[in-house]
């Protein structure tokens, strides 16, 4: 096996010809468009369309080139790739993003049609990451893995990949379009905050269907989505999605980029939304979009099980570095003997979602060692090794520890989501990476970060809020005032079931005082806090008024 | 053409930049009249020089050499931006991991 061979029981999805021919002359195409612009023959307008459409953007200090993970699912010699192009036409780094996609931050124009070729030795590229299309679908981190999920998410993010990739009705939507599915009643996705956001599920039957909630969303308008329907059969999956979208891009607001967003449609038209979607499914020529139980089984079986062998579960060695890792970092598999192991990309004081190409090397090989050559990208910019026999546990920690791949700090303080903000995004209005690193330098102390237990903290650079503060415990949004970044703070937000926006607290920070202003919070946090209760839990009970007056109260 | 190339009347010095077409890296333009790697290598337009000075930097979009003209006001006391915005371009990402 070369180190481009996917790992055989890897469950990502494997091209046909038919998908290699296109990939190869989508390359020759967008190859020949780079040629002409370096040539003078494309001016910047006329090229810009065209480069999006492939995923590279021009941000603050160089163009910037976002790849496809589909659904945050890679297999070994897809992650040992993107090292590689990390290395040899990046500065030696990628950023995981929160739509678990990877962004290559010092790509130069010339080398693009070499990283893309790269890419496709793989069967990665990196179409529909920009643009007003249907973007990456997102999914469960845990998926195929948790004890917790009633239907494996992956294989209705595959067809929902393959319908959305190139819909010819779909590639000029009125403004980007994020979907998320999950297979689990425990919501890990942020689905309410999607501009549609799908729930898997089983009837009493035990049949496959999905609820479906649209209008979610982020960004200037923060809004929680809104349940379309209870129950959507598997075959006719597709059918529904195509009503929504056609709705969305009929009626959506084109000529106002601020309402673009499905969900101020979804907002505005309330019920008649609904109602509206309800009409064109009924009226669509449905047995075009049945979903074909073969082809749900064709592709299911690129996701079929890994070979799990019959173990028991077992205790964990006593080693207390290694228990205290395990305590944040290592999860319950739905398969006796084994456990989910997510790794942090967030070590004290390092760029949230950052990995090195030596990184990506050593996950990938720890995967192919311990996890059937299977890694995932979470949306909060880590990564997970789903499967993972727990004997192995131990010696997986050792070879994380030895990648500087072993912060021991999952769901906690310093396990903060961020923006690449000013640094890099020539849309931000502040610095977004130097608060998450000041932050989780303040909070080093692992004793401390337990103590405070779960706390989420969201650092967006812009309103556009890529760092989804709206839906952090703790949300920070730097924005401009007068030449100067300040961040404002909203507490109470909340990604899950219980989807919830943050409430602005009141006048922003300084980016001197915005550190502070968090080590306040978390000090009235500790001193109102009931047994048990989590930052959350105590701000739903005491309100947000203690936390003001602790921020604000004169000196 | 950049739209952020309307900019209001300058009341500080001006440097213009821009990124290079070819590898997106940011490139300084002044009075010399060349796209330079830093913005140490230029002499800002005076304010009321400004225009010309737009027009001069044009150029380089017209010659395909550049992408994303736009003005930046300068401290009279030497090439450095006044908005922070445009000081991260100079000096770079603030983060250190990816910066060199």
């Amino acid at each position: 096996m070369n180190a481009l061979t996917p790992p055989q029981y890897a469950r990502t999805y494997r091209y046909d010809e038919i998908d290699r021919e296109f990939l190869q002359e989508r390359i020759a195409e967008f190859r020949g468009q780079i040629e002409r612009r370096l040539a003078g023959e494309l001016t910047e307008d006329e090229f810009k369309p065209l480069r999006l459409m492939n995923g590279l953007y021009l941000q603050l200090h160089a163009y910037m080139l976002r790849v496809a993970i589909p659904y945050g699912l890679l297999n070994s010699a897809q992650l040992r790739q993107l090292g590689r192009i990390a290395r040899r036409w990046d500065r030696g780094f990628g950023h995981f993003t929160t739509r678990q996609n990877i962004q290559f931050n010092w790509t130069k124009l010339e080398d693009v049609p070499a990283m893309l070729e790269a890419l496709a030795e793989v069967d990665m590229h990196a179409i529909q990451t920009s643009g007003n299309c249907i973007r990456n679908t997102t999914t469960d981190e845990y998926a195929g893995a948790t004890p917790d999920e009633v239907v494996d998410p992956l294989v209705y993010a595959e067809i929902l990949r393959q319908w959305s990739t190139l819909h010819p009705e779909f590639t000029w939507l009125p403004r980007k379009f994020k979907i998320a599915i999950t297979g689990s009643p425990n919501d890990r996705v942020a689905a309410q905050v999607h501009d549609v956001g799908v729930l898997a599920k089983r009837n009493e039957r035990g049949e496959v269907g999905f609820e479906v909630h649209a209008g979610g969303g982020l960004g200037r308008t923060p809004i929680i989505a809104r349940k379309l329907r209870d129950w959507v059969p598997e075959s006719e999956f597709l059918a529904y999605m195509e009503a929504v979208l056609r709705v969305y891009n009929a009626l959506g607001q084109r000529e106002n980029i601020y309402k673009a967003r499905i969900k101020i449609l979804v907002r505005d038209l309330g019920d008649e939304f609904t109602q509206m979607v309800e009409r064109e499914y009924e009226r669509m020529p449905r047995d075009r979009y049945r979903l074909d139980p073969d082809i749900v089984a064709a592709i299911g079986a690129h996701f079929a099980p890994p070979p799990f062998a019959a173990l028991e579960d077992q205790e964990l060695p006593e080693d207390p570095e290694f228990r205290a890792w395990a305590s944040t970092s290592v999860r319950a598999h739905r398969q006796p003997g084994y456990a989910s192991v997510t790794i942090s990309l967030k070590p004290i004081g390092g760029i949230p979602g950052d990995a090195s190409a030596d990184q990506m090397e050593a996950v990938a090989d720890l995967a192919e060692r311990h996890s059937f050559g299977e890694i995932r990208v979470t949306h909060v910019q880590n990564l997970v090794l789903p499967h993972v026999r727990q004997e192995d546990l131990h010696a997986l920690w050792q070879g994380l520890r030895a990648a500087g791949l072993a912060t021991p700090n999952i769901g906690l303080i310093s396990d903060i989501i961020a923006c690449p903000g000013m640094d890099y995004c020539a849309l931000a209005t502040a610095r977004s990476i130097p608060i998450a690193q000041r932050i989780s330098e303040r909070f080093a102390s692992l004793d401390r970060q337990h103590d405070i237990g779960e706390c989420f903290i969201n650092i967006s650079g812009c309103i556009n809020a890529c760092g989804h503060h709206h839906v952090a415990h703790i949300g920070i949004l730097g924005v401009d005032k007068r030449g100067e970044e300040v961040y404002q703070v909203t507490l109470g937000g909340s990604a899950t079931n219980d989807a919830a926006i943050g409430e602005l607290i009141g006048p922003a920070f300084s980016y001197d005082t915005i550190v502070d202003a968090v080590e306040t919070l978390i000090t009235t946090y500790i001193a109102h806090r009931s047994p048990g209760e989590r930052f959350i839990d105590t701000y739903r009970r005491i309100g947000v008024t203690p936390f003001k007056d602790a921020l604000y109260a004169p000196a | 053409m950049s739209t952020k190339a309307k900019a209001r009347p300058a009341t500080a010095p001006v440097v213009f930049t821009a990124n290079r077409l070819r590898d997106g890296r940011v490139v300084w333009f002044g009075t010399e009249g060349l796209w330079r790697d830093s913005i140490a290598e230029i002499a800002p337009f005076a304010p009321d020089a400004a225009e010309a000075g737009l027009a001069l930097a044009r150029q380089g979009e017209r010659d395909q050499n550049v992408v994303g003209v736009y003005a930046v006001e300068v401290d009279p006391a030497g090439p450095i931006p006044l908005k922070f915005r445009e000081r991260l371009r100079v000096q770079g990402p603030s983060v250190a991991a990816e910066a060199a």
